[in-house]
């Protein structure tokens, strides 16, 4: 297999990417929508119950297999580079696609509702223990901010050198602002790592 | 009855050939460095297109200009895996130039192009 990225005339952008995670119905691909340069696209994969790749077709007609749908949008950012925003699938279980979708991301959202602290925890301890760079948002559903960044943050137990912010997921400036302080946060990562 | 309701091919029936058919129940794909984010794009030097299939060629069509594997997939409305499958079809017939890194965390430079970027929208 030869990999090339150009023919002489044409080449490939960089791609680059960026998670967005939170519990089920924390507005992930709300956020993927309202900064979008694109109406949001799903793709779908199929997974064995077991939560692996199905690889070889051979007598899958006796296994429970089960497709994941993800959700992504698309910024060009030059013609030279584009970042895609994934939203991580609904449930849990679904741990082979988030591995995929963090290698080599820029780092991830982790959206959270307050009504439901306890939906962002499989998030927050995924991204911790792989070291992968994360901010948390607070979508405030409806305008409705229920609790101050400290009390969010010390309900989550979060070290304080993770960013959180309020946002609301619906409009692109928030949204934006969002994105925006995970990659600051990222660049500050990286430099201190050096 | 008229004609259109002998039709029973209809977009709610699903798919005329099943995803897998498409890809004859091959499910590696040659090439196993395409991730979802690995930008495809038509070679300028594509060959001889009248033995390629019909999904072959819709893939080519849609990558006149450089997308990613799950933009391919979502637009061809099939499964990652059968994309990649054709796709490295493709690339194997080198009609299609593909992306030559695994996806790698960005450096400063890189993060710094994509802060100004999405600063810009």
């Amino acid at each position: 297999m030869v990999f090339v990225g150009s023919d002489g005339r044409l080449t490939v952008p960089t791609a680059v990417k960026i998670v967005i995670a939170g519990g089920f119905g924390t507005g992930k691909t709300t956020m993927v929508g309202s900064v979008s340069e694109i109406p949001p696209l799903k793709t779908e994969e199929l997974l064995t119950e077991a939560g692996v790749h199905v690889d070889d077709l051979a007598g899958i007609e006796g296994k429970d297999t089960t497709t994941v749908a993800l959700d992504f949008g698309r910024i060009t950012i030059n013609t030279k580079v584009v970042l895609y925003l994934f939203g991580t699938p609904g449930q849990n279980r679904f741990w082979f696609m988030w591995d995929e979708l963090a290698t080599g991301a820029i780092g991830a959202v982790v959206l959270v509702d307050t009504r439901r602290l306890d939906s962002s925890f499989p998030s927050i301890d995924f991204f911790e223990h792989r070291g992968i760079p994360f901010v948390v948002a607070v979508n405030c559903f409806d305008g409705a901010q229920l609790y101050t960044v400290d009390e969010v943050r010390h309900a989550l137990d979060l070290d304080d050198g993770i960013p959180v912010v309020l946002c609301d997921a619906r409009d692109r400036e928030s949204s934006k602002s969002v994105l925006v302080g995970l990659i600051q946060h990222s660049m500050n990562r990286l430099e201190a790592a050096v | 009855m008229t004609a259109r309701e002998d039709w029973w091919y209809d977009e709610a029936a699903g798919p005329l050939v099943r995803p897998y058919a498409m890809v004859r129940g091959r499910t590696r794909p040659n090439a196993p460095d395409l991730h979802l984010v690995t930008q495809v794009r038509a070679s300028s030097f594509a060959s001889d297109q009248t033995s390629l299939t019909v999904e072959h060629r819709e893939i080519m069509a849609l990558c006149a200009r450089p997308l990613s594997v799950a933009e391919v997939a979502a637009y061809l409305d099939v499964p990652l895996v059968v994309v990649k499958v054709l796709l490295s079809d493709l690339i194997e017939r080198g009609d299609v130039i593909v992306q030559n890194s695994s996806p790698q965390i960005p450096d400063r430079d890189l993060l710094q192009a994509v802060l100004d970027g999405v600063r810009g929208i």
